[in-house]
């Protein structure tokens, strides 16, 4: 088939649509992060300058940045881990194998905002849930304004991104487990690998791909992480939880800065650029050695 | 299976560790349920965790009539079920034009549409804010269907495409040699057959747009127009004390979702994993 006409009217809705609303903005962000620009006057052309003031003369921007690598590491470091403990034990032929995986993969479907909410309820200072708990438990000493104050809003605001996409990770790491052939687990056996050896030394390395894109998600969804913070602090107290995006939403449409806000888009597309490649080396030398 | 008294306890002790962490998955939602059926004078005087003394059912009719929590749910209803329809249809047609038609450019534009894959929204948040201003399209349900759609296509047209590749092209050279034409052959013929890949793509796209936050924040602040994730974040403001009905509110947000993955849970885990397939 190669009528000309009906390929351009299959194709153009969504080339239009796609182009309008995805390609063609971060073209025209790139254009708006090099003007010193308020969205009102006309913008002025200042070159590199937005840059150049993110990262000399903004350091709640740096402080961001700094608290959304944090979350990264977190996200690496604790969420993956419990991933990949769940999804081993639930692809060892356990029995409610089926059951769990529903069960911790439901926090994934649920809205941020919803689930932000309700953490608020757990944090709240007089009748929350977890000062509840450590005033029965008596601890009092222990009780805080989680959210209110500046030493536990960003842990406090942490902990619910972590949960939530715990299921998520675990079922694409149980779906590669899966897709190992029972012979590789057979021969295993038979070589005397059984439980936590054969995980080690077979199921990981094989899923090492997958292993793969879930560090890349939980990373690049750690650099651009906005909901839970815009839900439940807001960046604050005082920016102690402000991560990129919640700095830029602040700097664009309550400050009006638009061409710096720009600047911090584009910082944030080229982070999440740059930490994709990384990791795919990071993995690529890795596999070498095996 | 040898049962040795260790193995058999090592099953348990398992069996304990994955209900324990169904427990923290759970609870939030479970405790969520149980205040939205409480009043505040109970919460407040100490039961925060425990069954309602009283079910207070009336906190649900009271967010539905005195709050504009219907509106809300109407609005998500109608963006969302338009967004799916639109990144259904859109996505299949280019699909189709991408894996059965022969055009020197279709590898391209297949790369071209991948490319969306790899895009976070934050940088089209302006320059889609602005354009919308300019057309005034602020404060409308196009305002968040063309970005969700627009966003959603990416996804979508990968899944279909490889989903396309693999319909055998026997069925289509029939209908054509009986005179059917691109376009009948396209709606009779192969959108029957793709309604698997289809229902992968409604199904992310519903999630994706029902609990979207960034775009609708800043797109809608008319009450009229908001959809739940913004209508949420007001009504905490307008009960910001009275938790009942705030929560008889999170948990009508959350149960068309809750119900959907339910019913359908093979489905959406594929939906929702398809993404990371290709890595």
């Amino acid at each position: 088939m190669r009528d000309k006409k009906a390929i351009m009217i299959f194709v153009l809705p969504a080339f239009i649509v796609y182009c309008l609303i995805v390609l063609l903005p971060i073209l025209i962000s790139t254009y708006y992060s090099l003007l010193d620009w308020n969205g009102i006057s006309q913008g002025t052309f200042i070159g590199i300058q937005n840059y150049i003031k993110l990262f000399t003369g903004d350091p709640i921007f740096i402080k961001s940045l700094w608290n959304s690598i944090l979350l990264a590491v977190l996200s690496v470091f604790i969420q993956l881990p419990i991933s990949l403990i769940l999804a081993l034990v639930l692809a060892s032929k356990v029995k409610g194998s089926r059951f769990y995986r529903t069960v911790y993969f439901i926090p994934v479907v649920m809205s941020t905002v919803v689930i932000g909410q309700l953490w608020m309820k757990i944090y709240h200072p007089s009748f929350g849930l977890l000062n509840d708990v450590l005033g029965s438990l008596g601890l009092d000493a222990w009780k805080r304004e989680w959210l209110g104050s500046e030493s536990t809003a960003l842990g406090a605001a942490f902990v619910p991104i972590v949960w939530q996409y715990i299921g998520y990770h675990m079922l694409l790491m149980f779906a590669s487990a899966k897709s190992i052939p029972d012979d590789i687990y057979e021969a295993a056996r038979i070589d005397g690998a059984t439980g936590l050896k054969s995980a080690l030394h077979i199921t990981i390395p094989l899923i090492k791909p997958m292993l793969q894109v879930s560090v890349i998600f939980a990373v690049i969804g750690s650099l651009k992480t906005f909901d839970f913070i815009y839900v439940l602090t807001n960046g604050g107290p005082v920016h102690a939880s402000e991560v990129p995006s919640t700095w830029m939403f602040n700097n664009i449409f309550n400050q009006y800065l638009y061409g710096y806000g720009s600047a911090m888009a584009i910082m944030i597309i080229l982070e999440c650029l740059l930490f994709t490649v990384i990791i795919q080396k990071m993995f690529k030398t890795e596999q070498i050695t095996y | 299976m040898r049962s040795t008294p260790g193995s058999v306890y090592k099953k348990s002790l398992t069996q304990l560790g994955l209900i324990a962490v169904a427990a923290v998955q759970l609870f939030p939602i479970v405790w969520l349920l149980l205040f939205s059926l409480k009043d505040n004078s109970e919460i407040f005087s100490g039961n925060i965790i425990g069954l309602p003394k009283v079910w207070r059912w009336e906190n649900y009719s009271q967010v539905f009539a005195n709050g504009k929590l219907g509106l809300y749910l109407f609005n998500s209803i109608v963006v969302t079920f338009v967004t799916i329809a639109l990144t259904s249809i859109f996505a299949a047609m280019a699909s189709y034009a991408i894996s059965r038609m022969r055009w020197k450019l279709s590898k391209l534009m297949l790369t071209i549409f991948l490319l969306g894959l790899m895009i976070p929204i934050h940088a089209s948040l302006l320059p889609v804010f602005l354009i919308l201003k300019n057309l005034s399209l602020l404060n409308t349900h196009l305002a968040l269907i063309l970005p969700y759609t627009a966003f959603g296509l990416s996804l979508a047209i990968f899944v279909l495409a490889n989903f396309f590749d693999t319909v055998p092209k026997d069925l289509e050279e029939s209908a054509f040699i009986d005179g059917s034409g691109i376009y009948r052959t396209f709606l009779k013929i192969m959108l029957p057959l793709v309604q698997p890949a289809i229902a992968t793509v409604a199904i992310f796209t519903y999630l994706s747009s029902w609990n979207e936050l960034m775009f609708a924040i800043t797109f809608i602040n008319k009450e009229e127009i908001k959809t739940l994730t913004v209508g949420i974040m007001s009504m905490v403001g307008q009960y910001s004390t009275a938790w009942g009905p705030i929560g008889a509110g999170l948990f009508i947000a959350t149960l068309p979702t809750i119900l959907i993955y339910v019913l359908l849970n093979t489905q959406v885990e594929k939906s929702l994993t398809a993404g990371a397939v290709k890595g």
